[in-house]
């Protein structure tokens, strides 16, 4: 199993990811830097971890998304390898295209930091197999423009396809995304994004374990 | 140098939150009859050369690329 890290200016939660694909697959993952144009050979799985990338100058991930390895990100995941969009990393996905929608600001317009409920909505895709179907565990969010929309169109073939893998669950929803969205996949079913916090909820010192799942799944692959 | 005007509006159906809380600001400062307030941006650029038809092409393809999210944003290109 080999896994990565992309680091960008401004992308603060990159030592929790890196902690947490380390406690779960055994290997240290790697690190790319925004400025990297190839990758190396073999990933398995390629994170985009939390943060205010660019100063969410513009629109939140919107610089991000730009940025060169993000090309080589697309191109990996037009291969198959999975990549894991974490809050702000989930709004890179999106400005990216890698997945549809948009985030946008919380409805409430203020910052949340809170735990949330989580159902799994799709315990059939490889970030959620290790959850028992519509499983509901404690998550912890910190974000701004977490509210997310598509549109009709979209918003259903999302539901038709199960590509909603996670829904903010009894009464929980902090952001006022729609349907109660907390993280999609694409069609291929190989890119996730998500706005809680997984990585933040992987052993008892954080106070439980509820988020490891989500990298036992994307890791059992090669693990 | 071409000098241009970008304006970014949300689409229409997009919910607003921003737009909303400004709404009831200006309520509350005593601006009766407001409605439908909605936030936006405005980008000034220039642009070097000569060519009008072409700076238009090349802001377009920026706001495409950039300036517009074409999933949630509108936009409008004015060249002088």
């Amino acid at each position: 199993m080999k896994s990565a890290v992309v680091l960008a200016p401004g992308l603060n939660r990159d030592r929790d990811m890196i902690t947490a694909l380390a406690q779960v697959s055994g290997q240290a993952p790697q690190t790319l830097w925004q400025t990297e144009t190839t990758l190396p050979d073999g990933l398995d799985l390629i994170v985009i971890p939390g943060g205010f990338s660019f100063g969410d100058y513009l629109r939140c991930g919107a610089i991000a998304a730009r940025m060169p390895v993000m090309r080589a990100v697309a191109d990996a995941a037009e291969r198959g390898v999975m990549v894991m969009g974490v809050c702000n990393g989930f709004q890179i996905l999106v400005e990216a295209g890698l997945l549809p929608g948009a985030l946008m600001r919380n409805t409430s317009l203020k910052f949340v930091s809170r735990e949330v409920k989580l159902e799994v909505a799709n315990a059939n895709t490889a970030f959620t197999r290790r959850f028992e179907p519509n499983q509901v565990i404690r998550c912890p969010v910190a974000h701004h423009d977490g509210n997310y929309f598509a549109d009709g169109e979209t918003l259903a073939r999302l539901e038709g396809e199960g590509q909603v893998a996670f829904r903010y669950a009894e009464g929980t929803n902090p952001n006022g995304s729609m349907n109660d969205i907390a993280g999609i996949v694409n069609d291929k079913g190989n890119v996730l994004g998500l706005m809680p916090h997984p990585e933040n909820l992987i052993e008892a010192a954080h106070g439980g374990e509820d988020g490891r799942a989500i990298f036992e799944s994307a890791l059992a692959k090669v693990a | 140098m071409i000098k241009a005007r970008v304006t970014v509006t949300l689409k229409n159906g997009v919910l607003d939150p921003q737009g909303k809380a400004i709404e009831g600001a200006l309520g509350t400062l005593g601006f009766a009859g407001v409605s439908g307030v909605r936030q936006g941006k405005v980008f000034d650029l220039e642009v070097e050369g000569e060519d009008k038809a072409k700076a238009e092409a090349d802001i377009k393809a920026m706001c495409e690329r950039l300036l517009a999210n074409t999933v949630i944003e509108n936009y409008s290109i004015a060249v002088n």
